[in-house]
């Protein structure tokens, strides 16, 4: 059996391989290819890709090649060279920057959000403040007719069940940014669980990626659990609102989301936390997702078009976020990343001149 | 006249003569060299991985030492790394799998192998095979919407309700945990257990089960005396091939067993194995130490496997050596 699957891989890898290897060989001769290669974060994956076909539709000379293989891989193989771009959910952290020989920078491309989902028989809306969600996932509230719910949801039906608490087995960024958000709510949860990709969960079930945590929820009443916006939408899950800093309950809107952004604080570095952000509409459990790009390209060609690619994506690639259920990025914020990347440079001059 | 092909007074020996090794032959030496070269890469892909296994996980082992293995702690944000739970897990629900499948699998192979009608044998055998051909992400997902229900709201009730006496049927029941995992891993190694079994059972030689019908043994004592006995080793070793996809399987298990790194005795109780561990963290560990813990995670699973293949490999040669007693 493994043998056989393995031999299917590595047919089908040399046939893939074979195909690319033709399809350059033929640009090449056409003049003036670029070919640029990243790897990364999984989350952003559909709209990068996108992204990639609708830039190559434009300048067909260059192609951007993106392998979602996970915030981590993506950090790691950007710092190890082998990738010309890296993509992740989460900013570097000190001993990932002090690991790259050059600087890396950050380039917000779009904002997601996680949402809450659950189902509950009749229960069309649910509205949770963070503290609650906090105890539910810390295992402190386990049944659904718990007063501290029914106070914050009067009327609705909820029923004497036990609350199946679900989050991802896998690491990931949706399950940082989560924590993230519960660590600001809760100093319990900040203290006794902590912040990260994958956390030592107090309680509940671990479901793989974003399709097992939604199908647990589907097939299991009772149940509560985090996954992307996108996941919850495409598939119909109710979903609750929460309570922001302003005291509003918020439903997960694009507009909310990109809300968020418009009042968070952006670092030096481009990069920033959106969640618990402060407001008026804000949807409190937002991420920006970022590349990761040399701010001295080794390659003045490569970095050219990659800088100017990303160019294209902060402005013209915004209105391809909405329909695949991103919030594009604020104004403010793409006068900052324009800034950034007029910054860039290749052995001392600047990529972006003419811009 | 038909001449005896060896003449008594020539010495037999077991190894092949020098002609029969290849010798004295520039084609034949070329041969044996390549199957030789061949037969090494075997040896040096084996050792090759556990020495860059070790050197993965160096930093684990020398962080955590034995601590390691017996340690229930696993806590990516504070970096603490213990193993245990994911071992106690990966053991669990394969002996629970092979518990749930071994009586199933030498049912359908003694059926397909001494009972089936001919027109039957055929058809079954292949359904059977095709079973084994399924990936196993479709049996997870199958597990999510179908098995995992059905385990919650009937046959656990069922098991509370009657064997709730037992340690291992109390606590809550969500669907997902150490049981489920261990039912569609069941799933997974039948196929592969009953049809070895039923080739092995095959070729028992036919005279065997003549002679003891012949003696006036029903069809029932003609298995168990005749049959069965001959082929022990044979299913011993369709066990063991079982047993080794259960311990390796990934993706079915991570989607059922609830992935939570605990140890309860109650079945019901969500669990963890190695490979689901190494599969749901590894893509997205950037710290250095958490790769070495889920480096280690991997050897370890390696020296279980191998563990368990010495267990059953000596069983066989105990069964062997009785088989050779007997007759």
């Amino acid at each position: 059996m493994i043998a056989r699957r393995a031999f299917v891989l590595i047919a089908m890898c040399s046939v893939l391989a074979f195909g690319c290897s033709r399809k350059d060989a033929g640009a090449d001769v056409a003049g003036a290819a670029v070919s640029l290669n990243g790897a990364g974060a999984t989350f952003p994956y559909p709209l990068y890709s996108k992204w990639m076909a609708a830039y190559n539709q434009l300048h067909p000379e260059i192609r951007i090649n993106y392998q979602s293989i996970g915030s981590g891989g993506g950090i790691r193989q950007v710092i190890a060279g082998t990738v010309d771009f890296g993509a992740s959910d989460t900013a570097l952290t000190e001993s990932e920057r002090k690991k790259s020989a050059a600087p890396l920078h950050h380039i917000p491309t779009t904002i997601g959000a996680v949402v809450v989902a659950y189902n509950l028989e009749g229960v069309q809306e649910l509205r949770l403040s963070g503290d609650l969600l906090a105890d539910i996932f810390l295992g402190k509230i386990t049944k659904w007719s718990d007063p501290r719910i029914a106070a914050q949801n009067e009327g609705a039906p909820l029923p004497d069940r036990t609350i199946a608490v679900v989050h991802r087995s896998d690491g990931s960024g949706t399950s940082a940014i989560f924590t993230e958000y519960l660590g600001r709510v809760s100093p319990e949860w900040e203290r006794s669980v902590g912040v990260g990709k994958s956390v030592r969960w107090p309680t509940g079930l671990g479901a793989k990626g974003n399709e097992g945590v939604t199908g647990q929820i589907k097939t299991t009443p009772g149940a509560i659990g985090y996954t992307e916006l996108a996941y919850a939408r495409q598939n119909g899950l109710s979903v609750a609102a929460l309570r922001n800093r302003a005291g509003e309950f918020v439903v997960p809107e694009l507009s909310a989301i990109s809300k968020a952004a418009e009042n968070a604080e952006l670092s030096e570095d481009l990069h920033g936390s959106l969640t618990d952000a402060d407001g008026s509409g804000v949807y409190p459990i937002a991420a920006y997702t970022y590349l990761l790009v040399h701010g001295d390209a080794r390659d003045p060609v490569k970095g050219e078009a990659l800088a100017k690619f990303l160019w294209w994506a902060i402005h013209d690639g915004q209105r391809f976020a909405a329909e695949l259920d991103y919030a594009p990025l604020p104004a403010k914020v793409v006068t900052r990343i324009e800034e950034r990347l007029r910054s860039l440079k290749a052995a001392g001059k600047p990529l972006l001149s003419e811009l | 006249m038909a001449q005896p092909v060896q003449s008594p007074s020539v010495p037999v020996s077991r190894a092949p003569s020098k002609r029969a090794r290849g010798e004295g032959n520039v084609g034949d030496a070329v041969f044996r060299w390549l199957t030789a070269a061949f037969a090494a890469t075997v040896v040096v892909t084996l050792l090759a991985m556990a020495a860059e296994m070790v050197g993965a996980s160096w930093l684990s082992i020398r962080e955590f030492g034995a601590e390691f293995i017996v340690s229930r702690d696993w806590n990516p944000v504070t970096e603490e790394f213990g193993a245990l739970p994911f071992i106690y897990g990966t053991v669990v629900s394969s002996l629970l799998a092979l518990a749930i499948s071994v009586p199933i699998s030498f049912g359908v192979a003694i059926f397909l192998s001494e009972m089936a009608p001919d027109w039957l044998r055929n058809p079954l055998g292949f359904l059977v095979e095709l079973l084994a051909a399924v990936p196993s992400v479709v049996y997870g997902l199958w597990g999510i919407f179908a098995l995992a229900p059905w385990m919650r709201d009937t046959v656990e009730p069922a098991l509370r309700e009657h064997l709730g006496f037992l340690p291992f049927f109390q606590g809550p029941n969500q669907g997902y945990g150490m049981l489920t995992g261990g039912v569609v891993l069941a799933i997974m190694i039948t196929p592969t257990i009953s049809s070895v079994s039923r080739e092995v059972l095959r070729v028992v030689p036919r005279t065997f089960r003549e002679a003891a019908l012949g003696l006036g043994a029903t069809r029932w004592e003609t298995i168990a005396t005749a049959v069965i006995p001959v082929a022990r080793s044979g299913l011993v070793g369709a066990v063991i091939l079982g047993l080794g996809r259960a311990l390796g399987e990934t993706m079915a298990i991570t989607m059922l067993i609830g992935n939570r790194p605990e140890i309860d005795v109650s079945l019901f109780a969500p669990a963890y194995t190695m490979a689901s561990v190494i599969a749901n963290e590894f893509t997205e560990a950037t710290e250095d130490l958490y790769l070495a813990a889920l480096a280690e995670i991997g050897l370890l699973l390696f020296l279980v496997t191998v563990l368990l293949n010495v267990l059953a490999r000596l069983l066989v040669w105990r069964v062997q050596a009785q088989g050779g007693a007997a007759t």
